[in-house]
């Protein structure tokens, strides 16, 4: 019963997009103002009704329903309740319904909450959403059904990949999806703005919002997969250069972009064109991103639920949404007005520079991920990796550090050089500081890992720099946030060039009670036994550590032997102490009946995912800084003419 | 030449032991993470728990720890496998568009943005 | 703004598109083909695997005539596939030589046993040297080796009824 229920809120949810879609079309062509009240009508209740079909496959990989078909392939009885929620998105047509239902959603929430933006922009705007939805729409009810039924029942499901049996999946493909489908919205108002050709500050206010939940979401998706990875593939790396990993890299480097050219759009008036370009580009390499998930063109460690058929599909959609907004834009962005001019170095040069090197990243990392294919075409097999992306989008980020450090402390519309170079006197000092101090004390190290160091120290304190001689109490709460966010980058950066640069690895083969030695570290294999789980079974090593200063700590790394499909995994053991994290992987046993045991002392490391946290915690300041001042504004003056 | 890697194959498994002089174990290591292992799904022999990626590591290290250069390593893979093998794509007619992809976007960015800087400028 | 430069995006897009499509729908071959076809087998030594059978070497492909060298492994499933089409060679007068990869005698020994030996002599590669050498990338794996120690051909995974024809006529070519 709950399948039907669900299929059929699905149905009508896709009705209710239909009816959206050609009201505001209608709307639109024959100037009615009244189908504005409906087309916002319709976003709501589509959104609720996607809301409930969710719910409704939620509640069937709940209950274990052998039944459905997408549940007796992709669950397991036996399995924990968490993998068993998570379980419900865990696949190709789980994941797409939540696509849709977060875009649902949100769809609901501009109609309900937006009233900055006229009328008729708005209801392009949610015409295009609808689109969008109905896309997908049609892909799950005639290419994926979540709800298709299996007659007879199987006794008991297939499981699922071992690999994503983790609580990273209850969260890390949620939070990506809620910020690719933010960028959805922010595509939707350039659709709606390029239509109604009024791109101007109130539009850029009306999709600030949405981009930083998006951006939010993103950095935060990002930084949790990477830590997945990092614990569970087991050789300590947080970051490969993977076809799937650089998917959802590159909509965050356009959303970051987005994000800086929309606030000159949003408080000086400047970069139209150019923020609506951004906002196409976001949401295309969203949505080329989860092509390049789900089709498999591209060989990646982290690929799961692969079908070419369905590549076909989203490519279909990329086509059409893409290249519609592309030629709509090549067709308006001529006739909107021209912002308001700046000088180039100013605040507002900043942030050109900002963009343009974001973009570059950004090219880089698309060119380097599709490359294989076109010297395939030409009959050439290569790889691109590491190598590659660290030598060339390495330089060209430390450049964007750079500008970000001066960049907020520089004036709008004109700086002077050298009231600029004053202001940077502390960022400068900290940065030669910083790199003479490592060169001294760690002696020479790769040149890309020391530039990072140095200059993640000199952008931790200019990112504060414009805290400093404010009243703290006073200072408006977007400014925190981006105070926060680059502190944040800074914090990373510095966890990432620190890690890479002073890892220390040591590979051994013990027998029990013979010590071997990582960094200032003695670790012993005490023992190793067998262990059973919810729904595997184990070797668990046990690990005594001590410490140079007589510290004793255990830790206890894995191999799991799943069942359900057959299939083993390296679970590492990982402490994180004051300086660092301790990583520990347990081996295969060699004929002499010595262990293989894999150790890291990984200083530093766990700074990338806390500064991770802090872009992600000055993204939500923004919002909520943004939102709350919005709120203060309208109330005296009726929306009329922006600030 | 064969016949000193069959000899090597007497020394410790090289697959899962380090060299002992640690400047050739980090000129292995940096090489080792650049070298893709052939059976697995994008991984580099570095990460990769296949027992050819195994094999791999300790070919790598055992020609390193022979005074071999890395190049001459990466060359020798490559003249057997292919550019495949490697993630870092040796320049030629090839790659050279992917090498020059980098400096022609920041010139094209940096084209775009100074005109509209100009214009503006005034 | 220069009019043709609003084109431009358009245009990336549709070059973007055009590259995934081609990875799409002319999905390239994915499997790696060792470059030394074509040339001289790598000069090797390998030991016998099991009592009774000599090891390998390279000298004995420059004997004047073409023979296959099998890469297989006792522990590798496609290879027990392929070991009835192995014995149909042998029986239509092929030589066949092979390396064991990672083995043990005791369990190449089993495995003859039990899936027919159609090897005239058996290299032990315990450390897959021999193999990377060659430019093989698995097991199983057959290279075609000419009268005077030339690879001419190699065949990526396990021989198929429909590949003994195809084997027989590159080594009649290969004489």
């Amino acid at each position: 019963m709950t399948a039907e229920f669900g299929l059929a809120a699905l149905w009508l949810a896709a009705a209710l997009a239909v009816l959206q879609c050609a009201l505001a079309t209608l709307g639109l062509a024959r100037g009615r103002a009244e189908a504005f009240g409906a087309v916002r009508a319709a976003a709501v209740v589509q959104g609720a009704l996607v809301a409930a079909a969710m719910a409704a496959l939620i509640a069937c990989f709940l209950a274990s329903d052998m039944s459905v078909a997408l549940v007796a392939t992709n669950s397991h009885s036996m399995k924990p309740w968490l993998y068993k929620l998570a379980g419900a998105w865990g696949n190709h047509e789980g994941s797409m319904l939540l696509w849709v239902t977060i875009l649902g959603l949100a769809g609901g929430a501009v109609a309900r909450f937006e009233r900055r933006l006229a009328e008729r922009t708005l209801m392009a705007t949610l015409g295009a959403q609808a689109a969008i939805a109905l896309g997908f729409y049609a892909f799950l009810l005639f290419a994926s059904n979540p709800f298709a039924r299996l007659d007879p029942a199987p006794a008991d499901g297939a499981g699922l990949n071992p690999l994503l049996q983790d609580p990273g999946l209850a969260f890390h493909p949620p939070t990506l999806y809620a910020g690719y489908v933010g960028l959805s919205v922010a595509f939707s108002f350039a659709v709606g703005a390029l239509v109604t050709r009024d791109v101007g500050p109130v539009f850029a206010r009306a999709m600030r919002p949405w981009v930083l939940i998006a951006w939010t979401f993103l950095t935060l998706g990002i930084t949790a997969g990477s830590y997945w990875a990092y614990y569970e593939l087991g050789w300590g790396g947080w970051w490969f250069w993977d076809p799937v990993e650089n998917a959802s890299l590159m909509p965050w480097l356009a959303a970051t972009a987005l994000l800086h050219s929309v606030s000159v759009l949003a408080t000086r008036d400047g970069l139209r064109a150019w923020t609506v370009m951004l906002a196409v580009v976001a949401f295309s390499m969203s949505m080329l991103g989860t092509f390049l998930v789900r089709s498999g063109i591209l060989t990646s460690v982290h690929a799961f639920a692969v079908d070419p058929a369905r590549g076909s599909f989203i490519l279909a959609l990329l086509v059409l949404y893409i290249g519609a907004a592309l030629v709509l834009f090549a067709l308006r962005i001529g006739t909107v007005r021209q912002g308001t001019p700046f000088d180039p170095l100013s605040r507002e040069g900043s942030l050109v520079a900002n963009n343009l090197l974001l973009t570059v990243i950004l090219g880089i990392v698309l060119i380097g991920t599709f490359y294989p294919i076109v010297a395939a075409a030409f009959g050439t097999q290569l790889s691109v990796g590491p190598p590659f992306f660290d030598s060339t989008a390495g330089p060209v980020a430390l450049l964007l550090v750079a500008v970000m450090a001066a960049g907020p402390l520089m004036r709008w519309r004109r700086e002077d050089g050298e009231a600029l170079l004053q202001r940077m006197t502390w960022p400068i000092a900290a940065t030669l500081a910083a790199g003479a101090g490592v060169f001294v004390l760690a002696g020479p190290i790769r040149p890309l890992p020391l530039a990072g160091i140095a200059l993640a120290a000199g952008l931790a304190v200019a990112s504060l720099a414009p805290l400093a001689r404010r009243n703290l109490r006073r200072a408006p709460l977007f400014l925190y946030g981006m105070v926060v966010a680059h502190l944040g980058i800074a914090v990373s950066l510095a966890g990432m060039a620190a890690s890479t640069a002073f890892t220390r690895e040591t590979l051994a083969a013990v027998g029990a009670g013979e010590p071997v030695r990582v960094a200032g570290y003695s670790v012993t294999l005490d023992g190793v036994r067998p262990v059973i789980g919810d729904n595997w079974t184990a070797l668990e090593a046990r690990l005594s550590v001590l410490d140079d200063d007589g510290a004793r700590f255990v830790l206890r790394p894995q191999v799991r032997y799943f069942t359900d499909p057959v299939t083993s995994t390296n679970e590492s053991a990982i402490a994180t102490l004051a300086g660092g994290q301790l990583y520990t992987v347990l081996g295969a046993m060699g004929e002499d009946g010595r262990w293989q045991l894999r150790l890291w002392w990984k200083p530093f490391v766990t700074l990338i995912w806390l500064g991770g946290a802090l872009i992600a915690l000055g993204g939500i300041l923004s919002l909520v800084g943004h939102v709350l001042r919005e709120r203060r504004q309208r109330r005296p003056v009726a929306s009329e003419v922006p600030a | 030449m064969i016949a000193a890697l069959l000899l090597a194959a007497a020394t410790p498994n090289l697959a899962y032991t380090q060299l002992r002089d640690p400047a050739q174990e980090a000129d292995a290591r940096a090489l080792m993470e650049s070298i893709r292992c052939l059976v697995c799904q994008g991984q580099s022999i570095a990460d990769s728990d296949a027992d050819i990626a195994g094999e791999m590591r300790a070919l790598v290290r055992g020609r390193i720890a022979a005074g071999q250069t890395p190049r001459q390593v990466r060359d020798w893979l490559v003249a057997r496998y292919g550019a495949y093998v490697t993630y870092d794509p040796p320049l030629g007619w090839a790659t050279a568009p992917l090498w020059l992809a980098p400096v022609a976007l920041l010139a094209l960015g940096a084209w775009v943005a100074r005109g509209s800087f100009r214009r503006r400028g005034r | 703004m220069r009019r043709w430069l609003l084109w431009l995006p358009l245009c990336a897009f549709g070059v973007i598109v055009a590259v995934v499509a081609w990875g799409l729908y002319r999905p390239a071959d994915r499997t790696v083909y060792s470059r030394l076809v074509g040339q001289p087998l790598p000069d090797f030594t390998l030991a016998p695997m099991v009592q009774g059978k000599p090891g390998v070497s390279s000298a004995d492909f420059r004997q004047g005539t073409p023979r296959l060298l099998n890469v297989f492994a006792s522990w590798c499933v496609p290879c027990i596939a392929e070991a009835p089409h192995l014995m149909t060679l042998k029986a239509a007068g092929v030589p066949i030589d092979a390396v064991a990869i990672n083995d043990k005698p005791d369990a190449v020994t089993r495995f003859l046993r039990r899936n027919g030996d159609p090897y005239a002599r058996i290299g032990d590669d315990r450390h897959s040297r021999l193999q990377l050498a060659l430019g093989s990338s698995g097991v199983p794996e057959t290279f075609v080796i000419d009268a005077r120690g030339r690879i001419v051909k190699q065949h990526v995974g396990d021989i198929r009824a429909e590949d003994v024809p195809i084997l027989l006529q590159t080594l009649a070519a290969a004489k």
